[in-house]
């Protein structure tokens, strides 16, 4: 189970090309071309969409269902860090202090309490 | 090459690296306990150490390798593999067409090695940073001292927790459930860029959509979420009174 094989190796190569051409897609060309303008304004929109799709279900889904308790560690642990972001108001090491505020909070529930 | 070295030479000393550094520096210790539970899963799920080390190395994607593993294990095709990899990344497709205007000044070799650097978190705050693309070479310069110092550092802290995770693998349990930090660290980070009403709306929108759309494959829901948040945020932008000059919708 545990030995390196080619095949493995081959598909490690071939999913490094895929980051290389996913991350440099619309720079790969040298051809002039612009996105159009509605484009260009939606496009300020993407970076905060993008986190709160990958955040979302991580924090209020189990297996691919919404949880069904409130004894979840992941729920109190995002309220809280949130809630220390916007306290803070952004400033200093706001965003540490989010990982920080919120796993002080998530470990004791979770590991404590089996949340 | 030279005039090459002596400009990489001038990112180096430029301000803006230091201060992407810092910046990336400040979201790290959520990230790096999010490559190293990345590394535990990888030799989880049965990858030998050389094949975990290069999969660290080379793919430098958390979600496609997440998303790959039990296909590799499973010995699925290398079609359906690479594929679900690109769906998984198409948000890089997107973050691509964002970032296309900041780079094209650059040789193609210098954008693809800047664009394989740039994760999500790298994205993210070149972007919160510089809302429009440099118009002159001082601009230039700094963007790009700025872009990076942050992606280096943001390579360097998750490759170093990766790596840790590998040695580890056999120690740290993976029920702490120490990833939850890479989850904080998304949050502080999103929270930072909810700077406009529109914005917050995008937040909203997106979440629910991508837990509504969840049953969906490949990860497919976090590209409808993006899709629906951007075309929603547009249309009521489009039909909102604007202020002149700034995307920011009146309180």
């Amino acid at each position: 189970m545990n030995g390196t094989d080619l095949w493995t190796l081959g598909v490690i190569v071939g999913l490094a090309g895929v980051t290389v051409l996913t991350r440099c897609f619309f720079f790969l060309s040298n051809e002039p071309w612009s996105l159009p303008h509605w484009a260009q304004r939606g496009l300020q929109y993407a970076p905060i969409a993008a986190l709160a799709a990958v955040v979302a279900p991580e924090v209020v889904m189990v297996q691919g269902q919404l949880v069904s308790t409130w004894q979840d560690a992941r729920i109190y642990a995002a309220l809280v860090g949130t809630g220390y972001f916007f306290w803070r108001q952004g400033q200093g090491q706001a965003v540490l202090g989010t990982i920080v505020s919120g796993m002080a909070v998530y470990l004791p529930l979770h590991l404590g309490l089996g949340w | 090459m030279r005039r090459l070295t002596a400009r990489a030479g001038r990112w180096w000393q430029h301000p803006a690296f230091g201060r992407g550094m810092r910046e990336m520096a400040a979201v790290s210790p959520g990230l790096a306990a999010w490559g190293m539970m990345t590394g535990v899963a990888m030799v989880k799920s049965g990858m030998s150490t050389v094949e975990a080390v290069a999969m660290s190395l080379l793919v430098f994607a958390g979600s496609s390798q997440l998303a790959a593993m039990p296909l590799i294990a499973a010995a699925a095709p290398l079609w359906v593999i690479l594929a679900t990899g690109f769906c998984v990344n198409l948000r890089f497709v997107v973050f691509s067409a964002h970032l296309r205007p900041y780079l094209m000044h650059l040789p193609l070799n210098w954008r693809l090695f800047h664009g394989y650097l740039t994760a999500d978190l790298s994205y993210v705050m070149f972007t919160r940073h510089y809302h429009h693309p440099p118009v002159n070479e001082v601009e230039r310069r700094e963007q790009l001292a700025y872009l990076s110092g942050g992606s280096l550092f943001n390579w360097v802290s998750w490759q170093g927790a990766s790596l840790l995770g590998i040695a580890l693998a056999n120690v740290i349990p993976t029920h702490w459930g120490l990833g939850f930090a890479g989850i904080l660290a998304l949050i502080g980070v999103g929270c930072s860029l909810a700077s406009s009403h529109l914005r917050r709306v995008a937040a909203g929108v997106a979440g629910l959509a991508a837990v509504a759309a969840y049953a969906l494959p490949l990860k497919l829901n976090i590209v409808v979420a993006i899709a629906s948040a951007v075309a929603l945020c547009l249309i009521i932008d489009a039909s909102w009174p604007k202020a002149p000059g700034s995307p920011k919708v009146p309180a």
